[in-house]
């Protein structure tokens, strides 16, 4: 019996999917919705990485600040994807700024109460560093391929 | 049966012989890319298949395979052919002027499967010039909309200028996504290469048909998404590029194992091309 109404969509999602309905629970009791208007920050270099988002509706963008005042943007990210893993390793501070494109929906999960939860519960520990690590393996194979110049002419990539 | 594309092995209407055809516009669409309308000198322009390529002969400077880039539906219309400038045929290309002549030969080739994907989902997937190559299939489908499920086309390119089409694209009645690799600060779609949107894509494996045009190394990867989310090879449709000279599968310079791209392919289903994505250089 879910005791949030989050349970059903965490357990539906592909990310949690396959995971205990009590690890949902634990997650659950973490989460909470939040949303974002265009142009609004979910979170900003530097600062104490608190939470990591499950985007539900909208668009978001990571983006790197220069010193000349503008920024580059480095990926977006849209329904359904996981964003932030500055949560789950020391320091646990943001590396990038992300910020909202357009009115975007998420689900915020508060990353020191699941960690205490992880702590106690290795189980449910080891399922997210597994599930966490398929995410980076794919922004990290994501990277490569942007510097790789997929679209260019072979002369082009020389 | 899908592993065929359309308009296989001796379907091609071109020959050895070009016929004068005359430009109508020049169209810029990139910096370095731009779209040619040409009519024929004399008589009906030709008619052609999704996926068709012509030889365009500068005079003077050499022939180059081009594909067809136009609506195959508009009966009577120039034929569009998009290029990217790359040396010395397509610079010559480059430098036609409305009123200006030139040789064309086709259309050659085999065809998207766009019969083959009636009553199915249809993903297209163009990276960089390569959706020229794709626009006659999209613009098949946008015509015949009811013939097809669920449409999607994910397009991607290096930078937000080397989009091509982008004042019509938004226009198309179906979900398409755009995604660069290097935004710039005015830019407020999606970043990051295309073939990880592969990824996030809700497919029936059965019952869609993908095509694909691009770099190789993008399709790769494209490919592979497609494999894991379960499709099969012979649902999966590319189109590869050699250095072409008869284009009617005489002087087999285009020839890759037992195929000829000219009259084999272009377009190609996956399950015929795997053995040679496995292959480091090909
Ligand atoms: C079936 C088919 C369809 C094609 N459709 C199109 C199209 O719609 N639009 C378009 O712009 N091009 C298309 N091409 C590619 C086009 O044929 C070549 O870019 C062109 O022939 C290059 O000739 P060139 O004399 O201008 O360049 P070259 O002087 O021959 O080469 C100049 C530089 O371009 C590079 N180059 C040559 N050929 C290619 C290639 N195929 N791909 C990438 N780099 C290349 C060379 O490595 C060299 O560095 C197609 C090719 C094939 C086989
Ligand atoms: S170009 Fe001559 S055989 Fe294909």
């Amino acid at each position: 019996m879910p005791t949030t109404n989050l349970e059903p969509y965490l357990a539906k999602h592909s990310f949690f999917s396959g995971l205990d309905p009590a690890d949902i629970e634990e997650i659950a009791g973490c989460a909470k919705n939040a949303a974002f208007k265009a142009g609004e920050y979910l979170f900003k270099q530097g600062e104490n990485a608190e939470f990591f988002f499950v985007l539900r509706e909208g668009h978001v963008v990571v983006e790197v600040p220069t010193a000349r005042g503008h920024s580059i943007e480095i990926s977006s990210l849209g329904e359904n994807q996981i964003l932030g893993w500055s949560w789950l390793m020391p320091p646990y501070k943001y590396q990038f700024d992300c910020r909202a494109l357009k009115q975007t929906k998420v689900l915020e999960i508060d990353g020191r109460c699941l960690r205490g939860k992880c702590e106690s519960n290795p189980r449910l520990g080891y399922e997210l560093i597994k599930r966490f690590a398929r995410v980076m393996t794919n922004r990290l194979q994501e990277t490569r391929l942007q510097l790789l110049d997929l679209y260019g002419a072979p002369a082009d990539r020389s | 049966m899908m592993s065929t594309p359309e308009l296989a092995i001796g379907s091609q209407q071109g020959s050895l012989l070009p016929e004068i055809y005359r430009v109508e516009e020049v169209i810029p669409e990139t910096h370095d890319t731009f779209t040619l309308a040409l009519i024929p000198q004399e008589g009906e322009p030709m008619t052609f298949a999704p996926g068709q390529f012509n030889m365009l002969y500068a005079y003077g400077a050499g022939e180059s395979a081009i594909s067809i880039s136009g609506d195959p539906d508009l009966d009577g219309a120039s034929i569009l052919h998009t290029i990217r400038t790359a040396g010395t045929v397509t610079s010559a290309l480059r430098g036609l002027r409305p009123g200006d002549s030139l040789g064309v030969r086709g259309p050659f080739g085999t065809s998207w499967p766009m019969e083959a994907a009636r009553g199915k989902d249809v993903i297209f997937i163009g990276g960089g010039i390569g959706l020229a190559p794709l626009r006659p299939a999209i613009y098949r489908t946008l015509n015949r909309l009811e013939r097809y499920g669920r449409v999607r086309v994910l397009i991607g390119a290096r930078r937000p200028r080397d989009l091509l089409f982008m004042n019509e694209i938004a226009g198309w009645p179906v979900e398409t996504l755009v995604s660069v690799d290097r935004a710039t600060e005015r830019w407020r779609g999606h970043v990051g290469v295309v073939t990880p949107y592969v990824r996030n894509l809700e497919i029936d494996p059965g019952n869609t048909v993908a095509m694909i045009c691009g770099p190789e190394i993008m399709m790769r990867y494209a490919v592979m998404e497609l494999l894991n989310h379960g499709m099969r090879p012979k649902d999966i449709f590319i189109t590869m590029e050699r250095n072409m000279k008869c284009a009617v599968g005489f002087c087999g310079h285009c020839q890759l194992g037992s195929e000829f791209i000219c009259k084999d392919g272009p377009v190609f289903s996956y399950e015929t091309m795997q053995f040679w994505f496995a292959q480091r250089e090909f």
